[in-house]
């Protein structure tokens, strides 16, 4: 089964992150990636750039209202994520648990991946993307 | 830094190992449904088994105590946790559950003998430890164990018990209902595998080099027979068969850390990954089996191929050329790259499969080379290699020699001759299944 881990945080806890020491960070996530790694259950892991540097898109209103930088009112924002290939939700949470997150605002959240196999597979649509995803060796 | 403990950025006193603090902060966290009970004990026991087990081996010297000890922590944890929550540094709790456990067994045998007064004092004063294993060490310890689960003292069923419990941290219960056996099987194979071990003296360590090669074989046989187990079952409760297939695939992973400059493990885990991709086609919804040229290719996992591939050119680049798992796993990749049976590359599997004969000679490769020849020149000339094993007399009591015969055969349009075969295949044959589809077979000849 397959979860993905996904990181959130508030913008109070990104700017605290920004005191943390470079090093210190790469050594911490570099550890928990290793133990992951060197246990069988990475697959898959990204990072999101800053927040700052994004776009969101308001379907709210008819235009759809298009804002640079974050989310706006939304408390917390994407960091990245890492997918892991394990037995169980709770083995999922035990892992997430792991991750060098610490300090208030600081949230990462689990959920399954869905297979393309949840979907029916007589829908047209299912099967363009199954072609894509032989294609394209996605996920 | 706790390496495995608590979130690395804590500070060190949050982190520090001692059971009762780790427990004290968890109550609070640890309440929602999914960080307490049962399931997250197991959970946390996949996650550390192996390090637990493999630090208190190389501690004790002794791999059965190690395991009696490991075992205690996890019942002591099976109480605990679902009442008071999982602990911040789950490890660390289990392992200090473990030494304290040590420091009493040998205290009670100090009064026999010297050598146990030193090994609990050195225990009690590790007791309480901020390290919970030599990051430098515990690399080698976890090789180690896996090693000595699949000793050449043990029998192979004793070996595939001994990883799954120690290294892949299963329970007893879940051995049992992946290997359709009962419980007290397993407990029973556990205890005797650990009395075996000692009565050799088997030590814990990393086989010397002149051993190695041979000692790793038994190990990668052992986690090919645990995928196969999981991967070719059809019969008892699906789900957790195919756990072991894949439990099958995480110990290869794991192992590819370990040795990365032994082709062959990164030939098996291209294997096994190869294998396990092509799991989502090979059963229909109603539970029928699928063969191979008639699975949608559509629905093979290609993330799984992906990796499998990558695997695959591991093996190649690591060098002094591919064994037999690293054969069979180009064969799959053949197929595994191929949009149709039709379009597959059966020139090279044909050269792959003399290969694998050459490397792991069996009548069984051999007749999947006459397949492979029958697809790439014609069933005539495919017919002429199972011909030499009929003359041999190789393969008398299995179903497949005269099942490729007459497959052959029909393909040849000689039907007479082809029902001949496929009936004398059904006589031999002991899957229900199988037979179904060879009288399904025999029924279109005409």
């Amino acid at each position: 089964m397959k979860y993905m881990l996904i990181m959130r945080a508030t913008d109070e806890a990104y700017a605290a992150f920004q005191d943390v020491d470079f090093d210190t960070i790469m050594e911490a996530m570099g550890r928990f990636n290793q133990e992951m790694i060197s246990a069988g259950v990475l697959v898959a892991a990204e990072g999101l750039d800053d927040a700052a540097d994004g776009v969101v898109i308001d379907f709210s209103s008819d235009p759809p209202v298009v804002s640079d930088g974050p989310y706006g009112e939304t408390k917390e924002l994407f960091g990245g994520y890492w997918i892991l290939d394990v037995a169980s939700k709770e083995e999922a949470v035990e892992w997430a648990k792991r991750a060098p997150m610490t300090g208030p605002g600081q949230k990462t959240e689990i959920r399954r991946v869905t297979s393309i196999d949840d979907f029916p597979q007589d829908n047209e649509w299912i099967q363009k993307e199954r072609a894509w995803r032989e294609r394209a060796g996605q996920l | 830094m706790a390496r495995a403990g608590g979130p690395a950025l804590t500070s060190s006193d949050e982190s520090r190992g001692k059971a009762s603090a780790c427990v004290a902060r968890a109550g609070g966290s640890a309440l929602s449904r999914s960080g307490s009970g049962r399931d997250a004990v197991e959970a946390v026991w996949r996650i550390e088994s192996a390090r637990i087990v493999s630090t208190l081996a190389r501690t004790t010297g002794d791999f059965g105590l190690a395991e009696d000890l490991a075992q205690e922590a996890l019942a002591a944890a099976l109480v605990a946790w679902p009442r008071d929550g999982v602990p911040t540094s789950p490890a660390a709790w289990l392992l200090t559950v473990a030494r304290r456990r040590a420091v009493d067994t040998y205290r009670r045998r100090v009064a026999l003998d010297e050598r146990h007064a030193t090994l609990a004092r050195d225990l009690s004063e590790s007791v309480g430890d901020d390290l919970l294993w030599d990051p430098d060490r515990i690399d080698d310890d976890v090789l180690a164990l896996m090693f000595v689960a699949c000793h050449p003292v043990l029998s192979r069923e004793a070996q595939v018990t001994m990883t799954l419990r120690v290294v892949g941290g299963l329970t007893s219960d879940e051995i049992a209902r992946a290997l359709l056996v009962p419980t007290s099987t397993v407990q029973a194979r556990v205890t005797r595998a650990k009395k075996t071990l000692g009565a050799a003296q088997v030590a814990f360590e990393v086989p010397p080099p002149g051993e190695r090669r041979e000692r790793l074989a038994a190990v990668l046989n052992v986690l090919y027979l645990v995928f196969t187990e999981g991967s070719s079952a059809t019969s008892g409760s699906d789900w957790i068969r195919q756990d072991l297939a894949h439990e099958a695939v995480r110990q290869a992973r794991v192992l590819a850390q370990l040795v990365p400059d032994e082709p062959e493990v990164h030939g098996l885990l291209a294997l096994l990954e190869l294998t396990a991709a092509r799991f989502p086609a090979r059963v229909r919804d109603d539970g029928e089996p699928v063969l191979l040229e008639e699975q949608d290719r559509q629905r093979w996992d290609r993330a799984a191929i992906r990796r499998g591939r990558a695997a695959l050119a591991t093996a190649g680049r690591v060098g002094r050329g591919l064994g037999a798992y690293g054969v069979q796993a180009a064969i799959a990749e053949c197929h595994a790259v191929a949009p149709s049976v039709e379009a597959t590359d059966w020139d090279r599997i044909v050269v792959l499969y003399e290969a694998l004969g050459r490397l792991a000679p069996s009548p069984v490769v051999e007749l999947n080379r006459a397949v492979a020849i029958s697809m790439a020149q014609g069933p005539a000339a495919g017919l002429s290699v199972v011909d030499e094993l009929v003359a041999a007399g190789r393969l008398r009591e299995s179903h497949l020699l005269p099942s490729v015969r007459g497959e052959l055969l029909r393909r040849l349009g000689r039907h007479d001759d082809a029902r001949r075969e496929l009936e004398q295949a059904i006589a031999l044959c002991g899957n229900e299944r199988e037979r179904e589809v060879l009288a399904r077979k025999v029924a279109a000849l005409r």
